[in-house]
């Protein structure tokens, strides 16, 4: 860690972060809405993004520091088993390709803003609804919390972090005025704002990348020294454990794991709010099927930056905290001023996705448990204000997992959201498709997964701390190693199913179902007019 | 099912059977420039499954149109064949 404060580097930052402050503040003027004060316009920019917004906004909420921070953390710090985010961001597409369209066409028949809506539509339950909302809150944190974390690693090696010694206040302060900048025009402008901004973004990530990819290699003598150090490095044993540190390619237990992480995490990802108030906002069905053969791009881009924690361990970079190798790396690497850059791709790129998902883990507790709870009769605009709130809120609860959790190892604050939201899959994913699932099941199944995978989370220890320490256990029967995730939701679908079986025996009362089979086809200019044709997948029954 | 939806269902389905048969690409070699087998074939099978999610889309596409079209004409003949 090189000591005292980047100055160009730092200007150059800043020069960046002023701009999209600016532009954040402005967005609340772009496509101008009828009416600003409802929640479709603050919440979901007015869903009326089309192909190329809709890229960029899902992609700005799917490649995070998740992508730039964590990943490449990983492999620097165990190799082969942190590239599952690879095959991970493959299988998104073809679930998405499969369920996404269903979701729009119905919520936009209806009008749902979240999956809440939707699950308190299909099975007439608001309890089931309750839960799907406080776990996608509850998920969304962590999530948030890595972006916190990301940002928090490039003002460390920019030198504005202050040392260990510094008063925590002071420490934290710049990360403190990121946040509260976000947090300021996020209350204003809404969607627009990280819509406008991704743009920004994602231009900078992708030069930075090019940059990174071609010159790094390059100045470190080619791919073959670049791997060839790393497995130096992974082949020293750890005093600790007595194994090997990492490996170029996963050895045979370890092949468990890596199938399940990239599966789990894949599962996942769709569910979260974010995602789903990203793929609201687009205007037509058709939208979201055409992203799904433009989206991989980032998936190419998310490969590339992994193999910088390769890069890493060639060029020697020794850090105790895993998540400062990748910006160290470009510290060391890059001409200060560019160095500057890549810094502000990162904390842009932090940014973006904490603004999506503040507002769609707060337009979840709106919708879902303040006008269905607390306040039945709320006006549009004291739905729009309490949003605006919780937005603030939500950051508030993301520091907590901030301050409580691992910071070595970041890519866990991903994996225990992904544990949670995974629980609201059967309710939301089976609902697309079939209303044979029982409600009351449905919650069973959910609870059992929710403290089931809480639980063995719990009991996970790391060389740190001695909880939440990472987000693999043995899973039962099989007696491999496996994603918690994964296996909660095993266990979910299996309470779901066998319970529905029983209610349905015992004749439990069903819910009422408000929505029809043409609603999941249903297109943008069809409500209620073309009987739409059956979908590639049939409701089974 | 008509052909053309096992078609689709297949271009969906081959990036989770090649994906997570992790034993079947956990090696070193062959590299390719430098990079290890494992890391490459990964990011190859980026470029491949968009390729099979565009095919999908398309045939999906045509698939609609044409059901759209057979119902749009088979209401004017009295919806005898549907």
């Amino acid at each position: 860690m090189t000591e005292g404060v980047n100055v160009v580097a730092l200007v150059v930052f800043c020069l960046f972060f002023v701009a999209v402050t600016v532009m954040g503040f402005l967005a609340a003027k772009w496509r101008k809405a009828a009416n600003e004060n409802s929640l479709d316009e603050w919440g979901l920019g007015g869903r009326s993004f089309g192909t190329w917004i809709t890229w960029f906004l899902l992609g700005g909420d799917l490649y995070t520091a998740y992508t730039f921070v964590a990943v490449p953390a990983a492999i620097y710090a165990g190799g082969a088993a942190g590239f599952f985010a690879v095959p991970y961001t493959i299988l998104v597409y073809p679930l998405i390709f499969t369920f996404l369209p269903r979701l729009w066409s119905v919520s936009h028949r209806h009008g749902y803003v979240t999956t809440s809506d939707f699950v308190r539509g299909r099975y007439g339950s608001k309890g089931l609804s309750l839960a799907v909302a406080i776990t996608g809150i509850l998920a969304t944190m962590p999530y948030i919390a890595l972006q916190l974390v990301g940002i928090q690693a490039v003002l460390d090696v920019m030198g504005v972090g202050g040392g260990e010694n510094t008063h925590w206040f002071i420490k934290d302060l710049p990360l403190l005025i990121a946040f509260g900048v976000l947090a300021a025009y996020t209350y204003s402008s809404g969607l627009r704002a990280p819509a406008l901004i991704a743009f920004v973004k994602d231009t900078l990530i992708y030069l930075v990348i090019a940059v990174a990819i071609i010159y790094i290699p390059i100045k470190l003598g080619g791919f073959d020294a670049i791997f060839e150090a790393a497995s130096g490095k992974f082949e020293a044993i750890n005093p600790v454990t007595e194994k090997p540190t990492g490996a170029l390619v996963p050895a045979e237990p370890g092949q468990w794991t890596y199938a399940t992480l990239a599966l789990g995490s894949a599962l996942a990802l769709f569910m979260y709010p974010h995602s789903i108030t990203a793929t609201l906002s687009s205007k037509s069905r058709e939208v979201i099927r055409r992203n799904t053969t433009i989206l991989p791009l980032y998936s190419l881009m998310l490969g590339l930056l992994a193999l910088l924690g390769f890069m890493a361990i060639a060029a020697g970079i020794k850090v105790a905290n895993g998540q400062l190798a990748i910006p160290q790396l470009f510290e060391s690497m890059f001409p200060s001023w560019f160095a500057g850059v890549a810094f502000a791709a990162i904390g842009i790129g932090a940014l973006v996705p904490a603004a999506i998902m503040s507002i769609a883990a707060a337009n979840l507790f709106t919708r879902n448990i303040y006008k269905d709870f607390l306040k039945p009769d709320a006006t549009p605009e004291q739905e729009t204000k309490v949003s605006k709130i919780v937005s603030l809120l939500v950051k508030v609860g993301a520091l907590v997992f901030v301050l409580g959790m691992d910071k070595t190892v970041a890519i866990n604050f991903q994996l225990l959201g992904g544990i949670w939201i995974l629980q609201t899959f059967p309710a939301l994913v089976g609902g697309l498709f079939t209303r044979w699932f029982h409600r009351w099941a449905l919650i069973a199944g959910w609870a059992v997964g929710m403290i089931y995978g809480t639980y063995q989370a719990y009991q996970v220890s790391s060389p740190t701390q001695k909880h939440f320490g990472g987000s693999s256990a043995e899973m039962p029967l099989i007696g491999e190693i496996g994603y918690i995730g994964f296996t909660a939701i095993v266990l979910n679908v299996l309470v779901t199913v066998v319970l529905t079986f029983v209610l349905r025996a015992a004749k439990a009362p069903d819910g009422v179902d408000e929505t029809s089979p043409s609603d999941y086809t249903a297109d943008a200019g069809d409500r209620g007019v073309d009987p739409e044709v059956p979908p590639v997948t049939a409701p089974t029954h | 099912m008509t052909p053309v939806r096992v078609v689709i269902a297949l271009c969906l389905l081959a990036p989770f059977v090649a994906m997570l048969w992790v034993g079947s690409y956990a090696k070193v070699e062959p590299t390719f420039i430098g990079i290890p087998f494992f890391y490459w074939y990964q990011m190859a099978w980026v470029l491949i499954s968009t390729a099979l999610t565009m095919i999908a889309y398309v045939l999906w596409r045509r698939d609609q149109r044409g059901r759209a079209a057979s119902r749009h004409s088979s209401t004017k003949d009295g919806g005898a064949s549907s």
